[in-house]
């Protein structure tokens, strides 16, 4: 079947104004990317409820946390590095300990953002903002599963990251399913192995799955949309239906999807490997797939895990 | 709001007993000297200025006070318990295990707090964000938000970034408070690290900058009026302020930055502040 490709970005901005439409409390702050992030959409649709607050990320999130303990549920967006990374003593101090309503959008993050550089790409985000306690962290899979976060983070009473792609992906998620806070998302039955993955990964892993269904190994592909509250319960109990588990993540190994799925399954006997980016910065490329590769988070990479460990 | 002199001052010496209380004698250490400069400010903007109800600390009428220098709340935490915010039988218990008075300001522990503050320089965003709120809410005519901010702390980047921000969304419901008390935890702030010339700096980032002493009561109420009638842009109210004042022995001592007292300093301090309370 042809997949459909869309814009994980697109879909973050339209969800935004979609919100800003139905909640008159919902506003957005921005540092000067949002043409990038998309958050330019809302500023189109709701000019008094947009804040560009220039190249000063710590003030917005600041700023961001005094407009959420005022009754506003403030949506701030710019490049994961530098949400995650920036701010990140903001993101601590008064919006988590506080508790309040502040979403966080890392935009281009991974090595989605490849012609940028080490700089530009965020491969520790989820390991930085999962480190903070109160906060809830989505990584979704495509731009359908994009607006499911997007709305589940209005919802929540507090802070959320949602990680953002930059790139054109496929859809994977069928709209009239539920998202699910803190729950695992099988995309594809199998009983040999399962393959756990967030972002860009979910659909290398749908078509490590393929491949290796053609060798005779039927692969479960189950995708991991919120990265924390971990469901540390769900993939133990993964482990009694398969004979191995592979995570893979465009995340480094430290702190991200194989970090917590190794607790998840420190007491279980089923053997786990994973594929991610080494404890290593990014670098310029001419596509994210060239980066990919190099790095070692690609379909092929997955399948040989797999057959190592089967 | 109608109150005389006489009752901010003698809340202002109130202020300042129950700072000493709430530290406590030998043993303890606590921010003595940076919650003592801005006593009277303090005082002075909960008796004579802030709309509030200490029955409803959430109340949205109400007017926010922000300690950007959160090591400093225990200023605030004494004029609220003083309001009836929360009993004063809590003032002892400051920074015991399962107090509501945690270290630095807690939002989900005490009430009539506003924020999470401590980690410097943020406070004045945040207080940007509530000013902006206020305006969505259509009330920025009728409410105002205060921030105390430190000497010491003007050298934190974000301070400058929130400055420009004021001014480029031209917030006029938004009223900084420099207390100036010329100490950091290390020594002179100019010594230590020098971020003079304040008024210049605030003036130039497109603020209403006053200067007053901030331990003058007449010129602190004049500076917080004329702050009300600026528009269209912010305003910084820089006030000269003595470190440990009101403690004869902490008095621009900058061991009292976060110091301890002896046994004898904390009862001098009590017998001293008692002797003023009963000039009222």
């Amino acid at each position: 079947m042809m997949k459909k490709y869309s814009n994980q970005r697109r879909a973050y901005g339209e969800e935004l104004v979609a919100l800003g439409r139905e909640n008159p409390n919902v506003v957005a702050l921005e540092a000067d990317l949002g043409k990038s992030t998309m958050s330019c959409l809302f500023q189109e649709a709701f000019p008094d409820r947009y804040f560009e607050m220039g190249i000063a990320e710590q003030d917005m999130l600041s700023t961001a946390a005094g407009l959420a303990v005022s009754g506003k549920i403030a949506f701030c967006s710019t490049f994961a590095v530098f949400a995650s990374g920036r701010a990140y003593d903001q993101m601590r101090q008064t919006i988590s300990i506080g508790r309040l309503n502040v979403k966080l959008c890392g935009s281009s993050s991974g090595l989605s953002d490849f012609g940028d550089g080490s700089t530009h790409q965020a491969v520790e985000d989820v390991a930085l903002m999962s480190a903070i306690p109160n906060m809830t962290v989505f990584t979704p899979c495509d731009p359908v599963e994009v607006r499911q976060a997007v709305r589940a983070a209005a919802a929540i009473q507090g802070p959320v990251y949602i990680r953002v792609v930059r790139n054109d992906v496929p859809e994977l998620i069928d709209p009239s399913s539920k998202f699910e806070v803190g729950k695992l998302r099988t995309l594809r039955e199998g009983t040999d192995v399962a393959i756990l993955a967030h972002g860009v990964m979910v659909d290398e892993a749908l078509e490590a799955a393929e491949t290796l269904q053609k060798a005779g190994i039927s692969a479960k592909v189950v995708n991991v949309a919120t990265m924390k509250p971990f469901p540390y319960d769900e993939v133990k109990a993964l482990a009694g239906q398969v004979k191995a588990i592979v995570t893979a993540e465009d995340h480094t190994f430290i702190g991200g999807l194989a970090s917590a799925a190794a607790l998840a399954l420190r007491q279980s006997a089923t053997p786990m490997d994973y594929v991610a980016i080494p404890d290593s910065f990014g670098q310029s490329a001419q596509s994210s797939e060239e980066l990919m590769k190099f790095y070692g988070v690609t379909r092929d990479d997955i399948v040989k895990k797999v057959q190592a460990l089967l | 709001m109608k109150v005389s002199q006489r009752e901010i001052e003698k809340m202002a010496a109130q202020i300042r007993r129950d700072i000493v209380l709430m530290i406590g004698g030998e043993g303890h250490v606590g921010h003595l000297g940076g919650s003592c400069s801005c006593a009277d400010i303090v005082a002075t903007l909960y008796t004579a200025k802030m709309k509030g109800n200490p029955a409803d600390p959430k109340w949205p009428g109400r007017d926010k006070l922000l300690m950007s220098k959160g090591h400093a709340c225990i200023a605030q935490y004494a004029a609220l318990a003083e309001l009836g915010y929360f009993s004063k039988e809590h003032l002892v218990t400051l920074k015991s295990f399962g107090s509501m008075l945690q270290g630095h300001p807690d939002i989900n522990k005490t009430p009539g707090i506003e924020a999470n503050t401590g980690s410097l320089g943020q406070g004045l965003s945040i207080a940007n964000g509530m000013a902006l709120a206020m305006r969505l809410d259509g009330r920025a005519e009728t409410n105002k938000v205060y921030c105390i901010m430190g000497d010491g702390e003007m050298a934190e980047g974000q301070i400058w970034e929130a400055a420009m921000a004021a001014k480029n969304f031209k917030i006029d419901n938004i009223v900084g408070i420099l207390d100036l008390n010329g100490l950091q935890a290390t020594g002179p702030v100019e010594d230590r690290f020098d971020t003079n010339p304040m008024p210049e700096k605030w003036a130039s980032f497109g603020w209403h900058v006053i200067e007053i002493d901030g331990h003058d009561i007449p010129q602190i109420l004049a500076a917080l009026d004329e702050a009300d009638t600026v528009k269209g842009q912010p305003t910084i109210i820089i006030a000269h302020t003595v470190k440990g004042k009101g403690i004869s022995f902490a008095e621009n001592v900058v061991g009292f930055h976060n110091g301890a007292m002896t046994h004898e300093q904390y009862e001098t301090a009590l017998r001293e502040l008692d002797e003023r309370l009963a000039q009222f």
